[in-house]
């Protein structure tokens, strides 16, 4: 019999953290699952040199100390189904039985292909702070940061934590569309002190607008990136360049239960009603899944969505409390909207599916995403999508729908299983 | 090299590193290579959290583990094919 548990929550970052929290305070046996080794998640990540902020820490103790509720670290979720979810560990796989579920797994960043995309020492703006905050020593390292949105500023903050030094930020939207977004900031003043401490912790370093990095080549022992800003041309050299284009909602988990997404937009969302209730019975979501809408967000709607997986009241102004944050969400996407240009840098020799080493015009060769992926194997390798998908739907060229398991490459002891089979489906056979 | 250290095995070679770091933070900081994609070109970590697969090596002899969610132990291990 697989262990049962009244509220099982996907993720441990910020919004997993707090609906366990609120589940377990509202008397439920909570499971916790997340894939990396600590709490935390994304944002909130452990710094193996700094430890984790303040408010991490806390709310971190908050959720974990109670007797309710049981972490699993280093656990992935390979497949879900009606109240069981298919778990593995670095030891085992087994099935884990919940009355309700919570999704709670947050965004990913959104990568976008240019030539010398692929090469090393080219990285995501997110992926540099992970890297760093795991103990990637930037001592010495010459860092050009460049994509879209405030987590540039935040990588740049981390990288020069970590001892990088940051040779420019170079943000695609314009100077007058960042204008506007720190003008309207004063609606939330926590975000207001949060882009003056970092401005502060970022001074003497360049911050330029309306400039894109359209390329970069390998040196003897370093990156050569070509800018296009309001200056027009540029080359720069540098040791790391990290870029990021903003985050995107992981609906992996939501899509294989069946939980309605909104797909009337680029990068789909779990849809859900006031009390984060998806499209399923006893299925809950929150945070970045549904929007990305920052940490705020995601500790508001994590609450929500702990207290009505329990079955308990939700105060009213918790609800006025996420549409406040939830209005932030939409202040930030509009003035970061992606200009065409970032579109339109990938050349038909450039490398777009990574896994599989697709270039971009044997994939634009095909009308639809699935038959690009039929013919040349495009989202078919290990990261299942993940980087090409979101970037193809991106450049406009079809989001993919499925969400077949297994969620993320399994042990074969794991799917191979009698006990474990319930979970998954039965062979199909090979269909179009 | 402050704090404590562990040793690993990399391609063969005994190397130290922090003892908290991720494998891919371990082989990043020493500049060592990771994979090479299935047409032969170098490919190095991307994401940093589990999703892009780029950091992917052999660990204790399991292939294809992504070095960025594994925590570095004494005696561990890791081969690449770069």
């Amino acid at each position: 019999m697989p262990r049962a548990f009244d509220v099982a929550v996907v993720g441990a970052g910020p919004a997993g953290l707090a609906a366990a929290h609120a589940a377990a305070g509202a008397g439920k046996r909570v499971v916790l699952i997340d894939s990396q080794p600590a709490a935390g998640g994304q944002v909130w990540r452990k710094d193996t040199s700094h430890g984790y902020p303040t408010a991490a820490n806390r709310a971190i103790d908050d959720a974990l100390s109670s007797d309710n509720v049981t972490f699993l670290p280093e656990t992935q979720v390979i497949a879900v189904d009606e109240g069981q979810l298919l778990l593995q560990d670095p030891r085992r796989g087994y099935l884990l039985a919940c009355r309700s579920l919570v999704i709670a797994q947050g965004g990913r960043e959104l990568l976008l292909p240019f030539p010398g995309w692929t090469l090393p020492g080219v990285v995501g703006a997110g992926g540099l702070q992970a890297l760093a905050k795991q103990g990637w020593s930037l001592e010495g390292k010459r860092i050009l940061i460049a994509g879209s949105g405030p987590l540039l500023l935040a990588a740049a903050h981390t990288a020069r934590r970590h001892g990088g030094t940051v040779v420019g930020i170079h943000e695609q939207a314009s100077a007058a569309q960042v204008h506007r977004f720190a003008a309207g900031l004063w609606r939330w003043p926590s975000k207001l002190a949060q882009a003056a401490t970092l401005m502060s912790a970022l001074t003497g370093i360049p911050y330029r607008k309306g400039s894109v990095v359209t390329a970069a080549h390998a040196t003897d022992h370093a990156t050569r990136v070509t800018i296009e800003g309001p200056r027009g041309n540029e080359s720069v050299e540098c040791d790391i360049l990290a870029v990021g284009y903003g985050l995107v909602p992981d609906v992996s988990l939501a899509r294989q239960l069946g939980c309605v997404v909104r797909s009337d937009i680029v990068h789909p969302q779990v849809d859900v009603d006031r009390s984060q209730k998806t499209s399923r019975e006893r299925t809950f979501a929150a945070g970045e899944v549904c929007g990305i809408g920052g940490r705020d967000c995601a500790r508001i709607e994590g609450r929500i969505a702990g207290l009505a997986a329990a079955g308990a009241p939700v105060p009213s102004s918790l609800l006025r409390q996420r549409d406040h944050a939830r209005a932030f969400s939409r202040h930030l996407h509009t003035h970061f909207a992606l200009s065409p240009a970032v579109r339109m840098l990938a050349r038909p020799d450039t490398v777009v599916c990574r896994c599989e080493d697709v270039r971009y015009g044997a994939i634009t060769a095909h009308g639809d995403a699935r038959s690009a992926k039929l013919a040349t194997r495009c989202g078919m390798g290990a990261c299942q999508g993940r980087v090409c998908g979101s970037a193809m739907a991106e450049l406009g060229h079809g989001a993919r729908t499925d969400a077949r398991p297994p969620l993320f490459p399994a042990r074969l002891s794991t799917l191979g299983d009698p006990e474990l089979h319930p979970i998954l489906p039965a062979p199909r056979g090979i269909h179009p | 090299m402050t704090g404590a250290v562990v040793h690993l095995i990399l391609d063969g070679r005994r190397v130290e590193v922090r003892s908290t770091i991720s494998v891919a933070a371990a082989l990043l900081t020493l500049g060592h290579p990771f994979r090479r994609s299935v047409s032969g070109e170098r490919r190095a970590p991307v994401c940093g959290m589990g999703i892009c697969f780029e950091c992917r090596v052999n660990i204790d002899g399991a292939a294809q583990q992504r070095a960025c969610q594994v925590t570095v132990r004494d005696g561990m291990r890791v081969d690449t094919d770069a």
